[in-house]
């Protein structure tokens, strides 16, 4: 974890020195005068050496200073506390949506397709999950926008603040992961129901609500939390299609313009926060992951 | 050799095999000949046609510049396949090299390589990609290397995973032993031997890649006007969607179909089925198991006292059938009768598939849907397997029949801890209380020998050794109060050591509370020195019974012979081969 973290923190330091060619003039254009371009060099801290440059930078960065932005000269720190709670709102309630969505679909389908009844149920819910899969969140907001919003007049197409602008992001946002979930535990609680341990409980006959919530749920939980963390993560890079498409403004808005203008300090912050969101949501899904399976531990994983 | 092909044949030649093949065929037409034939038609501007609608002349519409939004998807093709391809060429040329790297390297550097990796890894494409294309500008190129080293981490760990377990095998170490470098061996060995999976898995990176470029480029990162991809256009097109949705719709429709066929390739060509599509291929619908002897489940009540005394587990008639590979049912069981008195060990012997297990697993009751049941008469102490089952029934079989499988590592909860597991059967049906239920758990492990039970029982099943988990599991039999302990080839899965332990703690067990004992087992001198009577069943059919003692002297049929046979003994004449037993169930000595 530790590890990780001074790898983002190094990788962030260098998207600058990685520019190829002179960032400085790549920002200010090849017709800005040399002296501006000497003054916006030492703004930056780009002409002392590689070490103090970073130096400086983690100093910097502990004290919860990242630096000026390039376009708008407000302090990068502002603007990301600005933006950051629209993002973290629209992938938190994504999330939730989705997790809560995807488990009793997965479980009904899987317990009543269960020993080959129903297969036209379950083909259909296989082709449906594998489109659902295979259509990226952005073009589901496209398909939600024109329904809703186009045709049907009944959602706001685009905008933030306003519960109903929440809507279509968010669908657009979980309805993929919320699929591919629910047919991961669909998946799961077929294999589990066939294991021999299960044959133990079924036994000691148990009452059905005993076999399935505390002999198969905790043994499928484990696979369906650790693709939750992923969908999650994924969750995070995934709103900034979002966030473009609806103009909500998050995070993602914010990384796409400032690549576009070339505001580096305003990347590097935006990037380093966005590492920071996806490190801390591994560590939490190991945490939980760790008192729910007796078997797996922070060492081994 | 033809084995091997005509599995991939079968599936090329499926509905879905050929829709994937043809599909990918018109793409890749689409990709040569595209700005062939619409490239002057995409760039051609006409200030008459500005932001048409969707019409029969321009099923898309047109651009603000009076540009056919069809003819400009249609030409795009070539700029969106290229760059996702050459994405992809970068990720698994790269990935390659750095999955193969750390097996060659020393252990501090390979640890740290692959720990790098699996940082990376932790984080999404998008990021990834983000993070590269800040690097790199918004640019068409810019886009590609961004996209193509954002997916290096996922390949390097797939080649790494395949290039260490193809390093294990044998042929390899025999390859490093007649002195192959490293180098050799991954050129050699491990290369070609990871071909395939790498194949099917670049196909499916494509179509990563593909979605990935188009979402840059949908968000300005990408490719820059005057180019035009996918991406580009339906960023272009959703800016009018009020006023012409065809024109977003469109390069959606054509990212997404493009982004199927690619996925749907290593579906096609994927080695092994994946375990959707078994579970989908599997088990045809059967009729509901129990029918037969329900119907007399009620007059028989009266009965049961005087059933009780006589016989524990009793079968008439006994047919067990499974759904077969064509959806009909195959009968595996074909009218076994069996009845089992009180306190008596009942062994059955036979060769796997004999039918011996689910024999078992009849008598238990626990046959499920697909296998589908019948017999005259089906019973454990009174109750009427076959008949829906009642609390009471319920009640009676969790308290008073136990099971022993074969891998007790399976066969215990991994997720449960071994108290939870043994004391949940009395808390339910006879309604202890949690501590009455610990303390008789603890003298259950204690009576099988398991020491210091108090700390075992807050235990997991892992931290238990195999024997111990066996002993466990028949320490769980003992909870209630036994009236059967069905041991599915206990010992088959212990080492030769902890065997005889197990037995005795099951020999134990059934002197302690007299309960009777079904023993499976493919071992004729096992069987025969545990049981009383023995059963000795083939294909289905109860061949031969007799008691246990007897078994050498008296056996009749030529397999029960045969079995004997092929047990060697003391005074075996080691010069000479071990006997089989042959098709039709006759010894025969190989010479």
């Amino acid at each position: 974890m530790a590890v990780s973290l001074g790898i983002v923190v190094v990788a962030t330091f260098a998207i600058i020195h990685l520019v190829p060619g002179d960032p400085v003039r790549a920002v200010l254009g090849p017709s800005a005068p040399a002296e501006l371009v000497a003054r916006t060099r030492s703004e930056l801290g780009l002409d002392q050496p590689l070490l103090v440059q970073f130096w400086n930078y983690v100093v910097a960065l502990v004290q919860g200073d990242l630096g000026t932005s390039l376009q708008t000269h407000r302090p990068v720190a502002d603007t990301l506390a600005q933006r950051a709670p629209a993002t973290l709102v629209l992938a938190g309630v994504s999330f939730v949506i989705a997790a809560v969505g995807a488990l009793p679909i997965g479980l009904a389908t899987a317990i009543s397709v269960r020993s080959g009844r129903r297969r036209w149920l379950d083909l259909a819910a296989s082709a449906l999950v594998g489109l659902l899969i295979v259509v990226p969140n952005f073009l589901l907001a496209v398909g939600l926008v024109w329904l809703f919003a186009v045709q049907w007049h009944v959602l706001p197409v685009a905008g933030w603040g306003d519960p109903a602008q929440l809507v279509l992001p968010v669908l657009a946002l979980a309805i993929g992961p919320m699929a591919y979930l629910a047919r991961i535990v669909h998946v799961e609680l077929l294999a589990v129901l066939d294991a021999t341990y299960m044959t133990t409980a079924r036994s000691k006959r148990l009452p059905s609500r005993l076999i399935y919530l505390r002999h198969a749920l905790p043994n499928m939980l484990t696979s369906a939390l650790t693709i939750g963390g992923l969908m999650l993560t994924g969750m995070v890079a995934g709103t900034v299609l979002i966030e473009t498409i609806f103009a909500i403004p998050g995070l993602g808005t914010t990384i796409v313009s400032s690549i576009t203008a070339k505001d580096y300090p305003m990347i590097q912050g935006v990037v380093l926060v966005y590492a920071a969101m996806v490190l801390a949501l591994n560590l939490i899904v190991d945490l939980v992951l760790m008192s729910i399976d007796p078997r797996s531990s922070l060492a081994e994983g | 050799m033809a084995a091997q092909i005509s599995p991939m044949r079968a599936r090329l030649a499926s509905p879905v095999g050929v829709t994937t093949v043809t599909g990918l065929g018109v793409v890749l037409l689409l990709a040569v000949f595209g700005p062939i034939l619409w490239g002057t038609q995409a760039e051609a501007t006409s200030v008459a046609d500005r932001l048409l609608g969707a019409s029969w002349q321009h099923p898309f519409g047109t651009d603000e510049l009076g540009r056919d939004v069809l003819a400009r998807v249609l030409a795009g093709t070539r700029t969106s396949v290229l760059l996702a391809l050459g994405a992809t060429g970068i990720a698994v040329a790269l990935g390659i090299v750095l999955g193969l790297l750390p097996t060659v390297l020393p252990r501090v550097l390979r640890r740290m390589l692959t720990g790098l990796i699996d940082i990376l890894l932790a984080f999404p494409w998008l990021l990834l990609a983000l993070f590269f294309s800040a690097i790199w500008g918004a640019s068409a190129t810019g886009a590609m290397l961004a996209v193509g080293f954002a997916g290096i981490p996922a390949f390097a760990r797939l080649n790494y995973t395949l290039a260490s377990s193809i390093m294990g095998r044998d042929y390899v170490r025999a390859a490093r032993i007649v002195g192959v470098g490293p180098l050799g061996v991954l050129v050699r060995h491990v290369l070609p031997n990871a071909a395939g999976p790498l194949l099917v898995n670049a196909a499916v990176h494509a179509s990563g890649a593909l979605l990935s470029f188009a979402g840059l480029s949908f968000l300005g990162l990408g490719v820059q006007s005057p180019e035009y991809d996918w991406g580009r256009l339906l960023r272009e097109g959703i800016a009018r969607i009020y006023v012409n949705p065809m024109a977003a719709i469109g390069p959606g429709i054509a990212i997404v179909v493009t982004g199927l066929l690619l996925t749907l390739v290593s579906d096609v060509f994927a080695t092994t089925p994946r375990r959707g599509a078994l579970i989908r291929n599997g088990l045809r619908g059967l009729r509901p198991a129990r029918r037969a002897g329900s119907m007399r489940a009620a007059s028989a009540s009266p009965l049961e006292l005087a059933d009780e005394a006589a016989v524990v587990s009793s079968a008439r008639e006994l047919r067990i059938a499974f759904p077969g590979a064509d959806g009909g049912a195959v009968e595996r069981v074909h009218g076994v009768d069996l009845e089992i008195a009180p306190g008596e060990v009942v062994g059955i012997v036979g060769e796997s598939g004999s039918g011996k297990s689910i024999t078992a697993m009849a008598l238990a009751g626990l046959i499920e849907q697909p296998g589908a049941v019948t017999a005259d008469e089906l019973r454990f102490r009174g109750v009427d397997l076959l008949a829906p089952s009642s609390p009471v029934s319920k009640r009676q079989l969790g308290l008073e029949l136990a099971m022993v499988f074969q891998d007790p590592l399976t066969s215990l909860n991994p997720a449960l801890t071994i108290g939870r597991q043994l004391t949940e059967a009395v808390e339910v049906h006879e309604g202890v209380s949690r501590a009455e239920a610990r303390e008789r758990a603890r003298q259950a492990l204690a009576s099988v020998g398991i020491p210091d039970p108090e700390r075992r029982l807050g235990q997991y099943p892992h931290e238990f050794s195999g024997g111990m988990r066996q002993r466990a599991m028949i320490a769980m039999g003992l909870m209630g109060s036994p009236r059967l302990i069905v041991a599915d080839e206990p010992t088959t899965a212990l080492d030769v050591t902890v065997q005889r332990q197990v037995l005795q703690n099951l020999r134990r067990a059934q002197a302690l509370t007299r309960t009777a004992v079904l023993f499976i087992s493919h071992d004729i001198a096992l069987v025969a020195g545990f049981c009383d009577r023995v059963l000795v069943m083939k294909d289905g059919v109860v061949v031969e019974q007799l008691a246990a003692d007897r078994l050498l002297v008296d056996a009749q049929h030529p397999y029960t012979k045969a079995l004997i046979a092929c047990v060697p003994d003391m005074t075996s004449d080691r010069t000479r081969p071990l006997p089989v037993i042959g098709e039709t169930g006759a010894v025969r000595r190989a010479s």
